[in-house]
């Protein structure tokens, strides 16, 4: 056991291999910091994090180091001090702040990162009010084509060379380099290479000023007046832990949010850019019948009641008819509610998972200098199946069905005219890969005496339905995904469904006949008394970073803020 | 929360004396005054104290809080940098921007659209005193009316021609900020460092 003293105060830190900040850190203590990210290699190159460190002999006296050194390079051991706010250390970091400010634009009114700058914030807690230069400010053009997602605004740069870090480590793609020297400094790439590798973006968020800006965000909005909620990418089967940012109802951006047993640090540009269709104007708002005189808009009450009797006539006429299609990128209490719900018709009613995405291969990172993943431990992977949810599904399927029928199952029974009435659950992503039900199945549709489809956007498929109700997105629901490895993450809603629309999980509950609102850390609880192989709900609460099989779930998840539009 | 005790100090009315106690000099005082502006009004002789509105208008002083206006800088442009510090200082909630990528080359942002509801303003100023480039200015502009509420709110280009109405007039209200203006607002100028040094 070893115990460092940050300003004093004893820290204990286990046998784990930390540096002066990490340390501070876990003493709830700030080091102020820009180049050392706990992701990439150290370099100590801003001097930020300069403080007085020394030594805490077995007899008890103190031996300091006889000047400040920086936090992030110096590692702790047993019986190390570190002093962060003696005059020594503060006036080193009031004049690492005034030397980083030099240089730099102070346009924070039309800068994107105002607000969540740590330039800003350490010059507040850490800085001086005043600025010894007389001469004036260098201004080196902006370099608005540094890759198709990302924009340099070169004079904001304070040179921490995370960016630069990170196409080196992480991506592997190294685009990115230093050039010129001294206060000449600027982040450039190579002509004809530009910035293009699949997790770009991350360069923005690892960015600590406004000198990298993503194209997508530029200038929608000012981040104080986003609201952000906890949630997880839908993108993909990594389930990156992401935060949304919103703002009266509409996604302004995705963040990735550090999560050690998802995917670490960062996020992919597909994952972060893909959530546009979400704000669409073009989405289903309002449940729809279809009658002998074509399509109307009904009420949601009139359109469950529908779905209710259809179901309730065609199964008591032939209740292996009654199938429902299950999506990968249902939530595990959807698709446990509308199993219960399809099974409540009878045992022989049919249960199948829907069409799993898949695209290519697992694409590993980093990359070595041909484009093929580097030897080693991947540091993140974008994976080929494109759902969030399969092995959540597959788990709620097998509990009701013993085993995962494929989607093969429903096409042929569809052939062979022996599908009466079905359920085709919503939630899959509009994406350029076409649409998940295959085109050359859609007129055997016609023999379906009662189809109900869930759809986020008209399609072929919804128009052959008798009763559509419009899909929520993910980030319109509370619930659960389960990633490759069966980690469990809670996912929350940002904005309200759109219209008349509810959420998928609260169709199915009032298709159930249960009453009130959709709870999803209830229905966890109840999921986990059922199905044994889902024990990791049992509490209800999955925490910040998730349970993982046959861990212990936490107790209680912390306050959420719930978004005001 | 209570007020302290000894924090409260007690304040007597002051004694009257034998001739205040009669009280004749104050009536014979309030007659004079009576008088006087009596006889102000039949010779004609005195101030004016109604004015013929609307035939006369009053005369504001420059700092006095009515409409907005957006200012143009020295090319004609709307000076607004859209940093939102305006709508965010708003206790109304009444000022609406969409920012954009500027179509100048000088600039990094301008606002594609700038909207006030001025039925919904309560003419604090605290979008003046908020903005870092003197772009939003209440003027002395007091007698705004329209015939419905689409009227009343006043987009970018309404906001710049009320500008232009009062250069025209020579209404133009005092500045808010005293000495230079901050960086944002003249990029690139000599004036840059020497402000920026108060800034940083």
């Amino acid at each position: 056991m070893a115990t460092v003293y940050v300003n004093d105060q004893p820290v204990d830190i286990g046998n784990e291999k930390l540096n002066c900040v990490q340390a501070a850190e876990k003493a709830g203590v700030l080091i102020p910091h820009y180049c050392y990210h706990p992701a990439l290699s150290v370099v100590a190159s801003c001097r930020m994090c300069l403080v007085e460190v020394g030594e805490k002999k077995p007899d008890g006296t103190i031996s300091m180091m006889p000047k400040v050194v920086p936090g992030c390079q110096t590692p702790v051991k047993d019986g190390t001090v570190i002093v962060t706010r003696s005059d020594k250390a503060k006036d080193a970091q009031e004049r690492t702040l005034e030397s980083l400010l030099l240089n730099h634009p102070l346009d924070c009114p039309v800068c994107d990162k105002a607000g969540e700058c740590t330039l800003q914030d350490y010059s507040f807690g850490f800085g001086k009010a005043e600025s010894r230069m007389h001469d004036e400010k260098k201004t080196p053009p902006n370099k608005p084509d540094l890759g198709p997602n990302i924009d340099l605004f070169t004079d904001r740069c304070i040179m921490c060379s995370r960016c630069v870090r990170f196409t080196r480590e992480i991506s592997g793609t190294s685009e990115l380099y230093i050039t010129h020297r001294g206060d000449h400094s600027e982040i450039a790439v190579f002509p004809g290479d530009p910035l293009d590798n699949k997790l770009s973006t991350n360069v923005v968020d690892l960015c600590p000023v406004g000198a990298l800006a993503s194209k997508d965000f530029l200038y929608k909005q000012r981040v104080w007046n986003l609201k952000t909620v906890d949630s997880v990418c839908p993108g993909c089967s990594t389930g990156c832990s992401i935060h949304i940012d919103g703002n009266k109802g509409v996604i302004h951006r995705l963040r990735p949010r550090a999560n050690p047993k998802a995917q670490g640090h960062f996020m992919c540009d597909e994952g972060r850019l893909g959530y546009h269709y979400a704000n669409s104007a073009d989405r289903l708002r309002e449940p729809s019948i279809r009658g002998p005189h074509g399509w109307t808009p009904v009420g949601y009450r009139e359109a469950v009641q529908t779905a209710q009797q259809g179901f309730n006539e065609h199964s008591l006429r032939s209740i292996t008819g009654v199938w429902a299609v299950l999506s990968p990128f249902m939530t595990v209490e959807e698709a446990y509610l509308l199993a219960l719900w399809i099974r409540d018709f009878g045992k022989e009613a049919r249960l199948v998972l829907g069409p799993v995405p898949r695209e290519g291969e697992d694409d590993h990172y980093p990359k070595d200098c041909r484009g093929n993943a580097a030897p080693g431990v991947p540091k993140f992977t974008i994976r080929a199946e494109k759902c969030p949810n399969r092995i959540g599904v597959e788990a709620i399927l097998k509990h009701f069905t013993g085993t995962v029928i494929g989607f093969d199952a429903f096409l042929t029974a569809l052939g062979k005219g022996h599908v009466k009435s079905a359920f085709l659950a919503g939630g899959y992503l509009p994406t350029g890969r076409g649409h998940w039900f295959p085109a050359e199945a859609v007129p055997l549709l016609e023999q379906v005496n009662m189809l109900v489809v869930q759809e986020i956007f008209t399609s072929a498929l919804s128009q052959k339905a008798h009763v559509v109700f419009p899909s929520a997105t993910w980030a319109e629901k509370e619930g659960t995904f389960l990633n490759h490895q069966g980690l469990a993450q809670e996912i929350h809603w940002n904005s309200a469904p759109p219209g008349e629309s509810r959420t998928d999980g609260q169709v199915y509950l009032d298709l159930l006949g249960r009453t009130g609102l959709m709870r999803a850390h209830q229905l966890r609880r109840e999921i986990a008394q059922v199905i044994p192989s889902l024990s990791q709900l049992s509490t209800g609460h999955l925490g910040t970073e998730g349970v993982l099989p046959g861990e212990a779930p936490p107790v209680q998840s912390p306050k959420r803020k719930i978004p005001v539009s | 929360m209570a007020i302290n005790t000894k924090d409260v100090t007690w304040v007597e009315p002051p004694q009257l004396g034998l001739l205040d106690q009669l009280y004749l000099p104050a009536i014979v005082g309030g007659m004079a005054t009576a008088l006087k502006h009596l006889l102000e009004t039949v010779t004609g002789t005195g101030p004016d104290a109604t004015q013929q509105y609307p035939e006369e208008k009053p005369k504001l002083p420059p700092h006095y809080r009515g409409l907005h206006r957006l200012n143009r800088d020295e090319k004609g442009r709307v000076k607004c940098v859209a940093c939102f510090m305006c709508s965010t200082a708003c206790p109304a909630h009444c000022i609406d921007i969409v920012a954009a990528p500027s179509p100048w080359n000088d600039r990094e942002k301008y606002p594609e659209t700038f909207v006030i509801d001025e039925l919904r303003c309560i003419y604090c100023g605290m979008c003046e005193q908020a903005c870092p480039v003197d772009a939003i200015e209440l003027t002395s502009i007091f007698d705004l009316t329209g015939l419905s509420r689409e009227q009343m709110i006043f987009d970018k280009e309404k906001l710049l021609s009320v500008y232009d109405e009062t250069v025209r007039r020579g209404t133009d209200p005092v500045r808010t900020h005293s000495g230079k203006l901050g960086p944002a607002s003249e990029p690139g100028e000599a004036g840059l460092t020497e402000s920026s040094s108060a800034q940083s």
